[in-house]
């Protein structure tokens, strides 16, 4: 598939903020931006660029040692252009991530943002109901970051009188019988290239590490 | 003689000679999570002034997974079933959107055959997804007889997927780089056969609907959506298209060879749950059109492509007897298909909506960040909006015209 507008894009975007630098990609025009320049930005690419339809709001975690830790991301689409635009930005804090929302923009947002506020832990500044959406309001972990780990973490239950009556707890996952993987980080070794169950050192044999 | 009748003194006499107004109080409702419109685990907590919504705010995660951090935890080909479970009315055009994410992303070609054979399934996916759809939205407004008419003909359906993959429900079918296994000899033909016989069934499907006075009271007029909201909700599929956005990937950005099949995307006038349900309608008959041309000029070649070979999957054959592929076996199999870095999006038109995949590779065999765009998730987020002041018993009706699917929803 070719992409007619990709250097345009990038370059209209260079053009009028010159913040932004452009960002390798494997397929759609995208650009890095500081994170305070970003609803700016989008609102330009709504407005001026044709860009109306907000695909996707998410965001990665770079792991627990990189700084910055976390980059926000948005996808946008254009329904009459027919192309695609991915914008970057690096979240300043990387203990308390925060992102500007894009509710006023797009109501779209709303619900993105607040998955990756649950899932991630990062925080969209004013945005106007930043609830969980998956998880349940309460729930003490932001699963998708790095350090959490596949088999999940003992919980309490959600419903309070549940779990006094039943004493149920929300626990870690068995990880024997899979799924069975190699270290996805760092350098192979055989040890690391064995396959094994991810988890399987703390969650069946040992305690966990806190 | 003039009959005088006199007012019985009660509550509302007494409020009004007092010139009061009666005490009310607003009702909240919780629909769901298990509740026959809710098609899944959705739980709508309403608020309710009488019989009209006044606040609408749906509860998701029931049947949340966790799909993006196993996607992160195991290599590119050990996720392909668990895309099955994303949209399990179309897991085919699910396995094919994800296949073609991570192809994008290792830059792989991967033939016209295999995309002539993801086109066709992916195609009868979507007539499966809207047949289930469209009986569930009719036992929904009160007409049984569609259910049993549709899940006769997805049953059909489900027969050949059966043939071709082996499984009726989670298929598995395609894999990155190709299919799984070629289309067995005479199955184009029993597609083609059950077009033929499909068209009129349709035609009497649609004929208990769409002229139905039930039918349109229930649905004309109810849950509208202007275009401009469905854009700004970031609707798609069918539920964008049904509020007059002509917009659809197959058309606008086509892939697996969508441009060379004509077809027409049919869009709506108003936006209301009928617009929504007559879209749908004529897709099928459009996806019927498609697979019937996809198969008169389906290509010769391969179901898997050779440059896929090395990275993700080596022929069998030649791993049980060639030292080189068995070490490369053992190597895809521990450690994954080594792809290079970067960042690739890619979504596809599937029956509900766009599916995309956003995944993020600092190389090896595993993704290192894995955003799935769950239509459904989107199209839902319009909820709150659109059951605003309307009656609890369109909310129901407004539920099944968007089509959701939880399992894509929750991830």
């Amino acid at each position: 598939m070719s992409e007619p507008a990709a250097a345009d894009v990038t370059s209209a975007i260079q053009a009028k903020f010159p913040n932004a630098t452009i960002r390798p990609s494997g397929d759609h025009p995208a650009v890095n931006l500081p994170i305070g320049e970003v609803v700016e930005v989008l609102q330009w690419l709504r407005d001026e660029h044709s860009f109306d339809f907000l695909v996707d709001v998410t965001a990665v975690d770079w792991a627990e040692e990189a700084s910055p830790r976390f980059s926000a991301v948005w996808h946008l689409y254009s329904t009459t252009q027919h192309g695609y635009v991915r914008v970057v930005a690096d979240c300043l804090d990387d203990l308390d991530p925060s992102a500007p929302t894009a509710t006023h923009l797009w109501p779209a947002a709303n619900w993105h943002e607040r998955e990756t506020w649950d899932l991630l832990g990062v925080k969209f500044e004013n945005h106007p109901d930043l609830r969980r959406i998956l998880m349940w309001e309460g729930y003490p972990y932001h699963p998708l970051r790095k350090e959490f780990p596949l088999a999940g973490i003992e919980t309490e239950l959600p419903d309070l009188e549940v779990a006094a009556e039943t004493e149920a707890k929300v626990i870690a996952a068995p990880m024997m019988g899979g799924p069975f993987v190699a270290s996805s980080r760092g350098e192979m070794n055989l040890t690391d290239a064995e396959p094994r169950a991810k988890d399987e050192s703390w969650t069946e044999k040992s305690a966990k590490p806190e | 003689m003039a009959t005088e009748y006199t007012v019985p003194d009660t509550a509302a006499k007494t409020a009004a000679a007092a010139n009061q107004e009666f005490e009310t109080e607003k009702m909240s409702l919780s629909m769901g999570p298990s509740h026959p419109s809710t098609h899944g685990v959705l739980r709508l907590q309403l608020e309710l002034d009488g019989e009209t919504v006044t606040k609408c705010d749906p509860v998701l995660g029931y049947l949340h997974r966790g799909d993006e951090k196993i996607a992160e935890n195991m290599t590119y080909n050990q996720f392909v079933p668990y895309t099955d479970r994303l949209d399990y009315l179309a897991p085919l055009a699910n396995n094919a959107a994800y296949a073609a994410a991570v192809e994008k992303l290792a830059n792989v070609d991967v033939g016209p055959r295999v995309e002539a054979i993801r086109v066709i399934t992916s195609e009868m996916a979507r007539v499966s997804s809207h047949l289930m759809g469209l009986g569930a939205y009719g036992i929904d407004v009160g007409a049984w007889t569609v259910f049993l008419y549709s899940f006769t003909e997805r049953e059909k359906l489900y027969t050949l997927f059966e043939e071709l993959t082996g499984a009726r429900f989670t298929t598995s079918y395609s894999r990155i780089g190709g299919v799984s296994r070629d289309v067995p000899e005479g199955w184009n033909d029993k597609v083609l056969a059950f077009c033929d016989q499909f068209l009129p069934i349709l035609e009497d499907i649609l004929k208990l609907l769409t002229r139905n006075k039930i039918f349109q009271d229930r649905t004309v007029d109810v849950g509208t959506i202007s275009a401009k909201d469905a854009v700004a909700y970031g609707l798609s599929g069918p539920n964008l298209r049904g509020s007059g956005v002509k917009s659809d990937l197959r058309k606008d950005r086509p892939y697996w060879g969508y441009d060379k099949y004509e077809f027409d995307v049919p869009i709506g006038q108003k936006g209301d749950c009928y617009d929504r349900y007559l879209c749908r309608g004529e897709e099928m008959r459009q996806s019927i059109s498609i697979i019937r041309q996809a198969i008169a000029q389906f290509p010769e070649g391969s179901y898997y492509a050779e440059d896929a070979r090395k990275i993700f999957a080596p022929h069998k054959a030649k791993v049980m007897s060639s030292m080189e592929e068995l070490i490369n076996n053992f190597m895809i199999v521990t450690e994954g298909p080594q792809m290079p870095a970067g960042e690739v999006y890619f979504e596809a038109e599937n029956p509900k909506g766009t599916l995309g995949f956003f995944i993020v590779s600092k190389g090896g065999g595993v993704p290192w960040r894995m955003k799935i765009r769950g239509p459904s998730f989107c199209n839902l987020s319009i909820l709150p909006k659109v059951c605003q002041d309307e009656l609890v018993s369109d909310v129901v009706s407004i539920l099944g015209s968007l089509d959701f699917v939880m399992g894509e929803c929750d991830r």
